[in-house]
C-alpha cells in the first residue's frame, strides 16, 4: 500500500544580503504538492508588511484570496479578488521592536495539474506587527502547471539571512 | 538596486535532509463523479497520518461540504470546533456529538469550473489504542469573490486504531471528476 517516502527538499535559499525577491524556477512537475516554509523580515520601516507570491511570473489580475487573522485582541476576515498577485503571509518590519522573522507555511496543491485551478493554504504569524497570526486560502485562475514561484515583500526587501525552502510532496 | 535572487529547484542535488518519516501511503484521484472516497487497511505503523486533498461537489450551488468518518464509524461520536472567515467576518463555531469528524467547504458545480476547494488534515498519534483521537486541519475554498477559509480541531471520542477514512460529500452529492485525495504516514 505504502508508496514511499517524500516530502523532499527541492531548494533552500538563505539571503546573504538583502533582496527585493526571491524566484523558485524549473520546478519539476513530479510531485502532487508543493510546500513552501519561510522565515522572512522586510527592511520596511512602516509597522507591518506582507509578502506576495506569483506563479510563472504570471501578474495579470486572476488570484484571488480570502483571509483570517487575529492580533491579539479581535480575529477578522477580508478578501481580495481579481488581484495581480497571492498575498499569501505577513512580514515583521524594521520598525520591530526586535528582529524576529515571521513563519509562512504554504501549501500548494496540486500545483503540476493541468486540468484545475490552483489552490493555496497559507498559515503565517508575524509576532509584533497588526496581524500576529493569520490563515489564508489563494486561488490562481490557471489551468497551467506551476513551474515557478516568485515570492516579494510588498514594500522594502527581504533582509538578509530570510530562509526559503521549497518541498516537493509526491503522490502514491 | 537589491539583488532579485533565483534558484532553479530541479538543479539541487546533495545535502538534503533525511526524507524518510513521511511516506505516500495511498492517492486517489477521480476519473468520474464518485460518492465516496475510501481509504483502507491503514497500517498502524506511523505516529501521525497526514491528509491532503482538493475537492470539488456536483451539488447544485456554489458550495458543497466534505466530511471525514473513521472506521465506517457514522455514530454521533465526533465532535468540532473552527475558526473561519468568510471575507468579511471571522467567527468561530462549535458542533458536538455529530456524525463526521470533519466538515469543510468545497467549491460545488454552480460555481466557476476548475475551481476545487483544498484541505489539509493532521490526525494526531491515530493508531494509540488508549486515547481518542484529535484532528487539526487547515482549509478553504477562495472563488474570487466568495468562499471561506478554516482552522479546524476535531475529535473522535474512539479509543480503537484508526484503520479506514472515508470521504464523503455532506448532502449525499458526488465528488467531481480530478478531486483528488491522498493519505500520508508521518513516523515519530
Amino acid at each position: 500500500m505504502a508508496a514511499g517516502s517524500t516530502y523532499t527538499p527541492l531548494a533552500t535559499n538563505t539571503l546573504g544580503s538583502a533582496a527585493a525577491s526571491l524566484t523558485f524556477s524549473s520546478i519539476a512537475g513530479t510531485y502532487t504538492d508543493l510546500v513552501l516554509v519561510m522565515s522572512a523580515r522586510t527592511d520596511n520601516t512602516g509597522a507591518a508588511a506582507t509578502y506576495c507570491i506569483r506563479y510563472n511570473s504570471d501578474s495579470s489580475a486572476i488570484y484571488s484570496l480570502t483571509a483570517l487573522e487575529g492580533n491579539g485582541t479581535a480575529a477578522t476576515s477580508e478578501r481580495y479578488t481579481a488581484v495581480s498577485y497571492a498575498e499569501s503571509g505577513r512580514l515583521n518590519t524594521s520598525s520591530s521592536s526586535n528582529t524576529t522573522p515571521n513563519l509562512s507555511i504554504v501549501n500548494i496543491m496540486n500545483y503540476a495539474n493541468t486540468t484545475t485551478y490552483k489552490t493555496a493554504l497559507t498559515r503565517s504569524s508575524a509576532s509584533n506587527e497588526t496581524y500576529a497570526v493569520y490563515a489564508e486560502v489563494t486561488l490562481w485562475r490557471s489551468t497551467a502547471a506551476i513551474s515557478s514561484l516568485l515570492i516579494y515583500p510588498t514594500s522594502g526587501n527581504f533582509v538578509a539571512g530570510s530562509i526559503f525552502t521549497l518541498y516537493g510532496i509526491a503522490a502514491a | 538596486m537589491c539583488p532579485m535572487l533565483g534558484i532553479m529547484a530541479s538543479s539541487i542535488s546533495g545535502s538534503k535532509i533525511s526524507t524518510s518519516s513521511y511516506d505516500s501511503i495511498a492517492t486517489t484521484t477521480l476519473s468520474t463523479a464518485t460518492a465516496s472516497v475510501t481509504f483502507s487497511s491503514i497500517p498502524a505503523t506511523y505516529t501521525h497520518l497526514q491528509l491532503r486533498f482538493i475537492a470539488r461537489s456536483s451539488r447544485t450551488a456554489t458550495q458543497g461540504y466534505i466530511v471525514t468518518r473513521f472506521n465506517g464509524d457514522s455514530g454521533t461520536n465526533y465532535s468540532m470546533h473552527t475558526v473561519e472567515g468568510d471575507g468579511a467576518t471571522a467567527s468561530s463555531n462549535a458542533y458536538s456529538t455529530v456524525s463526521y469528524g470533519s466538515l469543510y467547504e468545497i467549491s460545488a458545480a454552480s460555481s466557476t469550473a476548475s475551481i476545487f476547494g483544498a484541505g489539509v488534515v493532521d490526525i494526531l498519534d491515530y493508531a494509540n489504542t488508549n486515547k481518542y483521537k484529535t484532528l487539526r486541519a487547515s482549509q478553504g475554498d477562495d472563488k474570487n469573490g466568495s468562499g471561506r477559509v478554516y482552522l479546524t480541531s476535531g475529535l473522535w471520542q474512539n479509543t480503537a486504531a484508526i484503520t479506514s477514512i472515508v470521504f464523503t460529500e455532506y448532502n449525499g452529492f458526488n465528488f467531481e471528476q480530478y478531486s483528488s485525495f491522498a493519505l500520508y504516514g508521518i513516523k515519530g
